[in-house]
């Protein structure tokens, strides 16, 4: 036991003495937080749009006043013919053109209809649809306010509630994945590389001739990143609890004892890498195509699962971050506790079991 | 120009022999344009929806039957109580639950007036956003029918109604794929050609072979040109690779001018290679390179409009994203290959790239020092 103290306090000197790597490690999930948070949202404001109104009437202009009092657009400038709308989306300067056909008002008030064109630029599909459907709900206010005096029959009206997330905020659904990112990449890469550097330095050797356990030797390569890693989790949990406003709704311990159990899955992983693997560069490369990337797009909460093809979800399934995701939503947003994730957690401690024993039997005392 | 000739050769020469290279060089543009695409599919479809109905009339089954041909929704469970339907949204088998109340028909009919309740599981905000705005459409649109049904004909007439009709520009089909190839293959350029330049001269740091080179008479600015046209060339590569398989299997067809794509490419990739050559200088071990390398691009990726609009960023987020090269390539990606755009459109951008790429590779030519 004394010996594998010593052993780690090693450890700990080797990472603690890499300070541009260890300053990346810290500052990597602190930024990714605060980008996550304030920068990235996936709701729409301040878009710029245009507007072409042929008629100039009363009409048009209360429109467009309720338009440009919505927070939702920028009236970037009033244009005055086709070939300025084109220009203008060609430019990127818009993302969505209002038009009003001639003689708005007349035709509203005597022939009871009116034209309005609403044209996006869809190749950005969702804004376009979005931005569509707000300029809709805008104008279809107007109407309806219009035609106070007459009330229409049968009303449906519907309420929408939010769950959970009722302002519809990113961070949401970034701050589990971004803990999923950060584990990864702290546990498997670090790991995997820190052993493959031994190797290719060839102080393995000197490890390996020691009388001390060669299982000890690596065992103890791992526990200075767990340290690092849970590290990692508590400022994640607590930059987003205090700085982005997202509480914990379920059990901070329930939530410890999972992302030890997530690490503990990414160190065996990153064992394993090390294991086969013998220069640093293959061992970032696989674990960076192999793990980080996977992690990026099958985690679901970068791309949506649901809408891949059905052999990239099956896929999916052998992601351990995918379930580390689905556990931390479900403690930290939902509320729930083991009940509701038990399944989740088995396979977790499966995949840390296969790739446990999978590590040990490929693992070689001697060199070849 | 001969001092040049010949460090070219030798860079050549270690760029083909190192496999792992070639195969990144290979194997990313492939893999990237193959799998992200088909994985970044944001279009918001295949909704789950369970509906609880405790009406069970006509008017209510046509309702159902109205949003499940939509095609957005997929109905997951029917009947039950409200309960079980948030339980469902509690296990994720469901994103959204519309309840319909007792007596839905009958006092629609008789009261003019009845509630619908829909509950969103709204953690993932966009998806929420639009499903609510999709369900609530539909349900507009079925209530006008109810309208038509029950009212003579001529009567709707009488009230003014504004016809909006709304066309898509540029991407008429809405295909999501269409917007994420050109990002994609704009953040394939810049890792290849930041990751690559700065691995390389970190790398002769550390196997110790820079001290040769600093010891023969090679100028600062040939070493740095020896190891900028090399990498430069496999951007243009790469690129060409990436455009090829976009068209091969999306069928994406540049509607600008080619000439003005890749002159901005030939700019953009000066500028990213200086970038890589300023982290080279910066670092000693291949190691710190590479998490320096992946903390930036991790920052410029999510900060380059490709995930998520800029114009939404707050003011000084927006400011931070002028100071990101890949934003601008994403963007003039975006407008050449989708919209058909021109030099003039794209005029401030390749100037601002070219402002980059001087700052960049003349920063790293005086960082770079031949003595330590």
């Amino acid at each position: 036991m004394k010996q594998f103290i010593i052993f780690v306090k090693k450890e700990f000197y080797h990472v603690l003495r890499d300070r541009k790597t260890l300053l990346i490690l810290f500052g990597m999930p602190v930024m990714q937080i605060l980008i996550f948070g304030f920068a990235l949202t996936n709701e729409v404001k301040n878009s710029k749009i245009a507007i072409l109104d042929n008629s100039k009437d009363m009409i048009s202009q209360q429109i467009i006043d309720k338009i440009s009092a919505s927070n939702y657009f920028d009236i970037e400038k009033t244009v005055s013919n086709n070939q300025q709308i084109e220009s203008a989306f060609k430019e990127g300067k818009i993302k969505l053109a209002v038009i009003f056909s001639e003689n708005f008002n007349h035709n509203l008030l005597h022939q009871n209809k009116a034209q309005l064109q609403i044209i996006a630029d869809a190749t950005d599909p969702n804004t376009a649809n979005t931005l569509t459907n707000y300029v809709s709900a805008i104008i279809f206010d107007y109407q309806t306010q219009l035609n106070k005096t007459t009330t229409l029959p049968f009303n449906i009206t519907t309420e929408v509630k939010m769950l959970y997330n009722p302002q519809l905020k990113g961070v949401y659904n970034f701050v589990p994945g971004v803990m999923a990112m950060v584990l990864m990449l702290v546990s498997v890469m670090m790991t995997a590389i820190s052993i493959v550097k031994e190797k290719e330095t060839g102080t393995m050797e000197i490890l390996l001739v020691s009388p001390f356990k060669p299982a000890l030797v690596i065992l103890s390569k791992a526990v200075p990143y767990l340290f690092l890693s849970l590290v990692n989790v508590a400022s994640i949990l607590l930059l987003s609890v205090y700085v982005l406003d997202l509480p914990i709704t379920g059990s901070i311990v329930l939530l410890f004892a999972e992302s030890v159990l997530f690490i503990i899955t990414c160190l065996t992983l990153g064992i394993f890498i090390s294991i086969k693997t013998n220069s640093q560069q293959v061992a970032m490369l696989i674990s960076l195509m192999g793990m980080l990337l996977p992690t990026m797009m099958f985690s679901g909460f970068m791309f949506p699962i649901e809408n891949m093809p059905v052999p990239l979800q099956v896929i999916s399934n052998i992601i351990p971050a995918k379930w580390f995701y689905i556990i931390v939503k479900a403690i930290m947003i939902k509320g729930l506790g083991f009940s509701a994730i038990w399944k989740e957690t088995l396979i977790l401690g499966g995949i840390t079991l296969f790739f446990f024993v999978l590590s040990l039997k490929s693992f070689k005392i001697r060199l070849e | 120009m001969r001092t040049i000739r010949f460090l070219l050769q030798k860079e050549f020469k270690q760029i083909f022999r190192n496999k792992s290279i070639l195969a990144m060089i290979l194997m990313m543009p492939l893999i990237q344009l193959l799998i992200m695409p088909l994985a970044a599919d944001y279009e918001v479809k295949n909704i789950n929806l369970a509906v609880v109905d405790n009406d069970h009339s006509t008017y209510s089954q046509n309702l159902i039957t109205k949003i499940t041909a939509s095609g957005y929704f997929k109905l997951q469970s029917y009947g039950g109580s409200f309960k079980e339907a948030f339980h469902l949204i509690e296990s994720d088998k469901a994103d959204l639950i519309l309840e319909i109340s007792n007596g839905f028909e009958r006092n629609l009919v008789r009261e003019n007036e009845q509630k619908l309740f829909v509950a969103v599981n709204a953690i993932n905000g966009t998806k929420a956003g639009l499903g609510g705005a999709y369900l609530t459409n539909i349900i507009t649109n079925f209530n006008n029918d109810i309208r038509l049904e029950w009212l003579q004909p001529g009567k709707v007439n009488t009230i003014p109604q504004i016809e909006i009709t709304s066309t898509n520009w540029f991407n008429p089909m809405m295909n999501y794929k269409v917007f994420m190839v050109p990002g994609i293959l704009a953040i394939l350029v810049t890792m290849v050609g930041g990751f690559l330049s700065a691995l390389n001269i970190v790398k002769e740091k550390e196997v110790g072979t820079i001290e040769q080179i600093n010891v023969t008479p090679i100028k600062k600015h040939h070493f740095i040109l020896g190891k900028l046209i090399p990498f430069w060339i496999l951007g243009n590569v790469v690129f060409s690779i990436g455009l090829f398989v976009s068209w091969l299997i999306y069928g994406i067809v540049p509607l600008g001018n080619l000439l003005v794509l890749y002159s901005f490419i030939w700019v953009y990739l000066l500028a990213v290679l200086g970038f890589g050559l300023l982290v080279s200088t910066y670092t000693e071990t291949q190691q710190q390179a590479m998490f320096i390398m992946f903390f930036f691009m991790m920052i410029f990726i999510l900060m380059g409009g490709l995930f998520t609009s800029i114009d939404s960023m707050p003011a000084w987020a927006q400011t931070v994203t002028k100071f990101n090269p890949l934003r601008y390539l994403i963007e003039v990606m975006r407008m050449i290959i989708l919209k058909g755009s021109g030099w003039k459109d794209i005029s401030v951008h390749l100037m601002t790239m070219a402002l980059f790429a001087i700052v960049l590779n003349t920063w790293a030519v005086i960082n770079y020092k031949k003595t330590s």
